[in-house]
């Protein structure tokens, strides 16, 4: 079925737009994209310093009118021709849902993206081509899933006993659900990271929860005073998944990978239940993690440590050799102290 | 005066979002907020499609239209192409135009989406920034968000970020030209008008509750923001 659901996705000759959350809570991620793009795999990627935001975060909190963030959109694309791109990419998937939905509605609506371009030579003065090739990283990394695993120095099998990894992979919402024929295997049977795990020795968790949504609802996290209801939609994934013995959870939306991670923390601390072995929580990485994580680069270089959840327990599995004595040194060796443990779930 | 029905026919998320609806009830099944809240998007899209003007207005003054998370699941699910995801999108719009939001506890809290994502659009250029996220507000970062927000400097360099940097790169200081492109599409395509909208409707609720309202992180923002609320 899935097979069905397949889409272009461009050789080389990216322009690549930031994600708002990942820079933060992530903020090794999109370099880590980056260097695998242009140093593994040999292509082109431009990071602009003028892109900004597409404001989807905004636009589906209520905030700004879908004009708004119409125009902004029309901007990253006027930054994308000023380059001399055609081939979008997109860190986030909120954003991929945006730019997806806003040219769609340019296809249905064409007066709309006139009053766009109109508006956004107004504001700035600028003009926009329409990209030939709009793709999120994570279509990336699964285009190139073979080279990368032809490079990889570990695989995803548990040093120890011989056996395949299980991994749960969560897509974000706005990947495919909005329109599933832009997601590679659609909303109901998306590949995307499936067929990372599948390449990289691992297999899939399929459980019943699978396709829930993470609980971003955006308002919903963003208030405190709304919060329950992202922990607990998280929650009702993790009671969902632990009785597949998860060794690890790949996300490719900025949403899920922080959710599922710090959620975690929370419910350990509520409830005192932790839903990896010993008390560790299940790691969560980002796909770029995972293949960075694979390709054998230091875990502490590319981000690990601000993760909430131990990774550790997952090196050993994977036989990754690592030093614990570097996991919070600034540069040059800095030692910057350690963070506070948390109460119930276990960190090293 | 147009009709409420006529105004949300103006928004084409609910034209887009409203075709025939059969109140099946798949969109309830799948949705998430209808699993935690008392919510169930099948009521509302039955409610939009009758079009009594009272019923709607309701919707506009309660809690309800603001429990969906826009996941948009229902979007995928509907057997007849109808996107109660969309149809919110509409309602919740309305309900700021109008100053209905102000009515309900939930709506109120758009002041503080606004004073907190909204601006930082426009001072950093995205929704989210670091120097604005503590474990006060968000004490699910955990206690290593603590320690990375106190070694920021040292650590964002060491993971290759450009932070408060000019050039290209993660978390880097967005250049007042770009600031300023954003201003002006803000401006022209309304958005600095829904902002001030909803401080202007926001100032009279904060009024009549008798707390102090101005800007930023004020006690009428905490008072929304930390759910300090009639209800809790």
């Amino acid at each position: 079925m899935w097979e069905s659901y397949q889409k272009e996705i461009a050789d080389d000759n990216y322009y690549f737009a930031r994600s708002c959350i990942r820079q933060n809570f992530f903020p090794a991620a999109e370099e880590l994209f980056l260097k695998i793009v242009r140093q593994e795999l040999g292509k082109d990627i431009y990071d602009d310093a003028r892109q900004t935001s597409c404001t989807g975060i905004a636009y589906h909190s209520g905030i700004v009118p879908m004009e708004t963030t119409m125009t902004v959109v029309a901007r990253q694309f006027a930054l994308m021709t000023e380059a001399g791109y055609e081939n979008f990419v997109c860190s986030c998937v909120t954003s991929f849902g945006i730019y997806t939905e806003m040219l769609e509605t340019w296809k249905h609506f064409p007066e709309k993206e006139q009053e766009t371009r109109e508006a956004l030579k107004r504001a700035t003065g600028m003009t926009f081509e329409i990209p030939k090739n709009l793709v999120h990283c994570s279509d990336l990394v699964y285009k190139f899933r073979k080279e990368i695993a032809a490079k990889t120095k570990f695989r995803l099998i548990n040093k120890q006993t011989g056996e395949p990894l299980k991994v749960v992979d969560r897509i974000g919402c706005h990947y495919a659900k909005i329109f599933p024929k832009k997601g590679i295997g659609g909303a109901e049977f998306p590949y995307v990271l499936a067929g990372m795990i599948d390449e990289w020795g691992g297999v899939q968790v399929d459980y019943p929860e699978r396709r829930h949504c993470c609980g971003f609802g955006f308002r919903q996290y963003l208030l405190k005073s709304n919060r329950s209801y992202s922990v607990s939609n998280s929650k009702k994934k993790f009671d969902s998944m632990e009785p597949y013995h998860p060794d690890l959870i790949i996300a490719n939306c900025p949403g899920c990978t922080f959710f599922l991670d710090r959620w975690q923390y929370v419910i350990s601390e509520m409830e005192g239940k932790t839903y990896g072995e010993n008390n560790y929580g299940i790691p969560v990485l980002t796909y770029e993690e995972l293949a960075g994580l694979l390709l054998g680069y230091n875990p502490w270089d590319i981000g690990l440590q601000v993760h909430q959840v131990a990774v550790e327990p997952l090196f050993d599995k994977l036989g990754i050799e690592y030093k614990p004595e570097e996991k919070y040194l600034g540069i040059n060796g800095l030692n910057l102290g350690n963070p506070e443990m948390p109460t119930i779930l276990k960190s090293c | 005066m147009n009709t409420l029905k006529e105004e949300l026919l103006k928004d084409i998320r609910f034209v887009e979002g409203l075709n025939s609806c059969i109140n099946c009830g798949v969109c309830t099944a799948i949705c998430p907020a209808a699993q935690f809240y008392n919510y169930d998007p099948r009521m509302i899209a039955d409610t939009v499609q009758k079009g009594n003007e009272a019923e709607i207005e309701q919707l506009l003054k309660g809690d309800t239209i603001w429990f969906c998370g826009e996941c948009l699941s229902c979007k995928t699910r509907c057997p007849r192409g109808n996107t109660p995801g969309y149809i919110i999108q509409a309602l919740r719009a309305l309900s700021i135009e109008t100053g209905f939001f102000i009515e309900s506890e939930q709506g109120r809290k758009q002041l503080a989406l606004k004073r907190t994502i909204g601006e930082h659009i426009l001072k950093y250029g995205y929704c989210v920034y670091i120097d604005e996220i503590d474990t006060e507000m968000h004490p699910e970062q955990g206690p290593v968000w603590n320690w990375f927000k106190q070694n920021r400097t040292q650590m964002l360099e060491r993971l290759g970020a450009n932070y408060q940097k000019n050039g290209s790169g993660t978390l880097r200081q967005i250049s007042k030209e770009s600031l300023n492109d954003l201003q002006r599409i803000f401006d022209e395509t309304d958005a600095t008008e829904r902002f001030e909208k909803i401080e202007k409707y926001s100032e009279q609720k904060a009024h009549e509750l008798n707390i102090d309202s101005q800007e930023g992180k004020d006690a009428y923002f905490d008072y929304l923001h930390n759910g300090n609320n009639e209800s809790e």
